[in-house]
């Protein structure tokens, strides 16, 4: 009994890993919320084309991470946490790829207009 | 009945210090895979940002792209995301009924989904916008459509997954298929936010 509840220690809680009911409403009600909010911004035209752009982005990324944190607990495991080394190390790749792809195809853009 | 000692062997196992358990390996391998279905989707988003001003004349995405039906199907993704993790919730509480239950929604949730895309893409061709028509529609049609498989092949991957959890009932192994069709899942919800967000809403705004 006493070796069971030192594996529990040492595996940092991996009995949590499988998340709440608290945790799944918690998380599915904040995604409602981020998913209208960029919906009212565009449908009413509350902001300029920048100010719509940033929203839009910033609740996206918000809305991932909730996904992340409280459906896909990606926070939970053992360690070290080779999932989410994997996960920043994807991260890393798709953003030199889109960012990339609008830099130099935007500079391309200007170029082909002279 | 017969799940009782297997199950109570899967703790033990789980337990003993420095060995990783088989299905913990599986997880962590799914996980490379979403990684790299990751990179996939961020070179067809970049190739999509790139071309989303190449119409060559015809049809625009404000012009044809409905934003009524894609709330919709917002809305059943991420609701079929939210049960998909019921359903992993029941089952790690033993309760096969549930979970089944579970899955069965998350199911027609995601064909729903899959039935308004469809839908949505007959309209589009209907209105003249197909995968020929311009860069633009190329890349939409390939992004939005790649998505949509996915969605799909989860559809026929959870069917198969339930037929033989009715046939086998739970253990470690089908315990090991349910964790990581969930997680899929919520992959499929986390990749649609973004075509929300890139896709539809910074075209009609």
């Amino acid at each position: 009994m006493a070796d069971h509840n030192n594996a529990h220690n040492s595996h940092g809680g991996e009995r949590h890993e499988h998340g709440s009911l608290k945790s799944y409403i918690i998380g599915y009600i904040i995604s409602i919320v981020l998913t209208i909010i960029p919906l009212v911004v565009v449908m009413n035209h509350m902001m300029e084309r920048t100010g719509t752009i940033i929203v839009i982005m910033v609740t996206a990324t918000l809305q991932f991470l909730v996904q992340l944190i409280f459906f896909m607990h990606v926070r939970d495991g053992e360690q070290p946490r080779w999932n989410a080394i994997t996960l920043v190390f994807g991260i890393l790749i798709l953003l030199t790829i889109v960012v990339g792809s609008i830099w130099i195809m935007g500079n391309n853009a200007i170029g082909m207009k002279m | 009945m017969a799940q009782s000692p297997a199950h109570g062997a899967d703790h033990h196992d789980h337990h003993a210090a420095g060995h990783h358990d088989p299905q913990d390996l599986k997880l962590l391998g799914f996980w490379i895979f979403l990684v790299t279905d990751v990179l996939m989707f961020s070179t067809l988003f970049a190739t999509f940002i790139v071309l989303r001003g190449g119409t060559d004349g015809g049809p625009t995405g404000a012009e044809l792209l409905e934003i009524n039906g894609i709330i919709i199907s917002t809305f059943l993704l991420l609701t079929s995301s939210f049960t998909s993790g019921l359903a992993v919730l029941a089952m790690h509480q033993n309760k096969v009924q549930q979970m089944i239950i579970w899955l069965i929604v998350t199911g027609l949730l995601g064909a729903g989904f899959i039935g308004l895309e469809l839908n949505e893409f007959l309209h589009l061709i209907h209105e003249g916008a197909t995968l020929q028509t311009s860069a633009f529609w190329s890349s939409f049609f390939t992004l939005v459509g790649t998505h949509g498989v996915h969605v799909t092949v989860g559809l026929f991957w959870m069917i198969a997954i339930i037929i033989q959890i009715v046939r086998r009932g739970l253990n470690s192994d089908t315990k090991g298929k349910i964790t990581v069709f969930s997680l899929y899942w919520h992959f499929l919800d986390a990749v649609w936010i973004f075509l929300l967000s890139i896709v539809y809403l910074m075209e009609v705004m």
